[in-house]
């Protein structure tokens, strides 16, 4: 049994089979071959080994010939270890004798001499690369074209993985994942937002160890404590099983809470709205009692398909949305893509800091046929329900009003050609970055709502990396310069009579419901997931008590004295939901 | 590992393993240690006999035929390692071992190569 520490990003326990992609993305099951295939299948194993074998003799002779004897040496080791009589006995045996699919054999053998090697306190452990190489090599030339995808999932799994890209979560089939662990990552990075998103645990920033585990053995991931369990033994399965119920009869117990109102013990009535991703989630926030779609995210529409997607494609996943809703709000923030992250070809050149660079409306406002496309599909939208536009990353008052020069536009083409759209659209904008916050009470004059986007707020603000490991922990929501910007936002917004909603995930954690409301907000967008929680928090306090304890937070010098206070005071709440 | 290895190098001489077993000690005297090239060599050199031919350092025994095994005893410069050779020609493999590690692999003393 081997317990790894990472970063808990989102909750609930789950056991499972390993699904593992490593660097590369290859995905290795653990899976058997019929006994009467086992010949076919040794003679495709002895073919890829030729096939590597060739490989690396043609990189030896061309480094031999470019660089000279000496560089070609390393490829005469390769050759050596893929030609290892051991190596080759066992990989044939767990093919003849143990059944094993000869990628899953490849992949389990070389993986434990990589580890062996890794183990070693001396500079032969550097030959654990050696292994990765030939264990790559070998099953590129075993898969083929016939390399798996995530979306070729068809049981239940575990993915553990390096990294998970927007694009390999975007494509995941949804039904069959039951949580989520990579090496890297941190909170707020896209694997921690699409677990929540699907309610399913994942841990992040776990460091390397995906040597470790072969594809199909079993795992236990702990997204409460942010552990994940290798080799589990029975006593553990069985304590994880206990924990798994418990989390289920719990809850049931909030599902109950689903037509009651979020109402404060004071009678102030509070908004909770659901942030989406995908047109599936809108049931899970129905099922759950929400007041409407607060956020709904639209980058998947981009990152499922490789050709950019057309105003029907668009179209028919808002209204989709907006008819299940069936006249409830739906907030739909259009592109918010950093160019490095498209599919298509939009990126000219790279960008050293693509979380400073051509993303998000900056994006749509240099792509205008893209951004028209959208916005023409939202406003067909806007006819069938009560549609709302919102638009991410405004950092200047000129970005606003060119976002909305656009819209109004593509409303005069639509009135044109007589297609039905709502005038009145409401048009609000993403507050997240500093000099939102700082300048809202310019742009506040311009738009009919404003959303906080924490996540992003406290990037900015921090100037942290939230998917960087290393800086993981200053990424902080507690931190009284956020704390500060946040309260400012909705001051503003308070005295300009503008709605305001904070989204991100700070709203969707219970411990800082009281300090929301204590601010004045009076709307929370949070995932599905949350929303029992959050509802059963806000019907628990009164909004006198919360402005004491926003004032108190406020007045705090560091994040970590905040986030003591704030936890104290949710224990209470916590009793209750919880126990 | 050590257990497994073990278990595997019996079965890896599978034919042979028949009549006495002899063995000398010898020292690993590359600046670079048991390395790759040597380790490829020594393999090599225990492949063309019949008999079985393993490495024991310590507590750790490992098949001399196979380059992977014989890197996992990641012996340094120094160490001293028995060479056990079992089978109808075991003296005459045991010698042409012994006489890798007395030639040092064909590599100066020193060398940087790897």
């Amino acid at each position: 049994m081997l317990k790894l520490q990472g970063i808990a990003v989102s909750p609930g326990v789950t056991i499972g089979e390993a699904l593992v992609l490593d660097a590369e993305g290859f995905r290795i099951p653990r899976r058997f071959v019929e006994r009467s295939a086992v010949d076919t299948e040794l003679a495709r194993l002895a073919h890829a080994v030729a096939e590597t074998a060739r490989e690396m003799e043609h990189n030896r002779d061309r480094i031999h010939q470019e660089l000279g004897e000496q560089y070609a040496a390393i490829f005469d080791a390769h050759l050596a270890m893929l030609h290892d009589p051991r190596l080759q006995q066992e990989l044939t045996a767990a093919v003849r004798d143990r059944n094993w699919w000869p990628e899953y054999a490849v992949s389990r053998t070389l993986r434990r001499y990589a580890k062996v090697f890794q183990s070693l306190d001396n500079h032969i452990s550097q030959r654990a690369h050696d292994i990765y190489d030939i264990e790559k090599s070998l099953l590129r030339n075993l898969l083929g074209q016939r390399r798996e995808t995530l979306a070729a999932i068809s049981q239940p799994v575990v993915v553990l993985a390096h990294n998970l890209t927007p694009s390999e979560t975007a494509n995941l089939d949804r039904r069959f994942v039951k949580g989520f662990a990579t090496e890297l990552g941190g909170p707020g990075s896209h694997t921690a937002i699409v677990a929540e998103g699907l309610e399913i645990p994942a841990v992040v920033g776990i460091g390397p160890f995906l040597a470790d585990v072969s594809g199909g053995e079993p795992v236990i991931l702990d997204g409460n404590e942010g552990l994940v369990i290798l080799q589990p033994d029975e006593e553990t399965i069985a304590q994880y099983r206990l924990e798994e119920e418990a989390a289920r009869s719990v809850a049931a117990r909030l599902g109950r809470l689903r037509d009651l109102p979020a109402e404060t013990t004071d009678g102030v009535r509070i908004q909770i709205m659901g942030n989406i991703e995908f047109p599936s989630e809108v049931d899970q926030c129905i099922d759950r009692g929400c007041d409407g779609i607060g956020l709904y995210r639209t980058e998947f529409l981009y990152l499922t398909s490789k050709r950019e997607p057309n105003e029907e494609d668009h179209f028919e996943a808002y209204s989709a949305v907006v008819k299940a809703m069936n006249g409830k709000p739906v907030v739909i923030r259009t592109l918010d893509l950093g160019a490095d992250k498209m599919l298509t070809e939009k990126t000219p050149e790279e960008e050293r800091n693509p979380c400073l660079g051509l993303r998000s409306i900056r994006l749509s406002l240099r792509e205008l046929p893209m951004f028209r496309t959208q916005l023409r599909a939202i406003l067909r939208a806007s006819a069938l329900g009560d549609v709302r536009v919102m638009f991410p990353l405004i950092s200047t008052i000129v970005e606003l009003r060119q976002a909305k020069m656009v819209l109004a536009d593509v409303m005069e083409d639509l009135a044109e050609h007589g297609i039905a759209f709502n005038r009145k659209m409401p048009v609000g904008m993403m507050v997240e970055t500093p000099a939102a916050a700082v300048m809202l009470d310019s742009f506040i004059k311009e738009v009919d709502f404003v959303s906080v986007g924490t996540n992003d707020l406290i990037q900015y603000t921090l100037a942290v990396d939230r998917g960087n490991k290393e800086v993981a922990e200053l990424y902080n929501a507690c931190d009284p310069a956020v704390l500060r910007l946040l309260r400012r936002s909705l001051d503003v917004a308070a005295e300009a009579g503008v709605p305001a909603n904070v989204c991100g995930q700070m709203s969707g954690s219970v411990m800082f419901t009281q300090l929301l409301l204590g601010m004045g907000l009076r709307q929370l967008s949070v995932p599905a997931s949350a929303i029992p929680e959050v509802k059963q928090a806000c019907r628990s306090v009164s909004v006198a008590d919360c402005r004491l304890i926003a004032e108190k937070a406020l007045t705090m010098d560091g994040a970590r004295e905040v986030k003591a206070y704030l936890r104290d005071q949710v224990r209470r709440l916590l009793a209750e939901t919880v126990a | 590992m050590a257990a497994e290895s073990r278990e595997s190098a019996m079965h890896a001489g599978a034919a042979v393993p028949c009549g006495e077993t002899i063995s000398r000690e010898v020292v690993v005297a590359n600046s670079q240690g048991l390395h790759a090239r040597p380790a490829d060599m020594l393999a090599r050199e225990a492949r063309r006999w019949q008999s079985r031919i393993e490495l024991v350092a310590d507590s750790q025994r490992v098949d001399g035929k196979s380059i992977l095994d014989v890197l996992t005893l990641a012996a340094e410069a120094g160490t001293r390692l028995v060479v056990e050779a079992t089978g109808p020609d075991a003296r005459e493999a045991l010698e042409a071992i012994g006489s890798l590690f007395d030639r040092n692999f064909n590599e100066r003393a020193g060398s940087q190569q790897t």
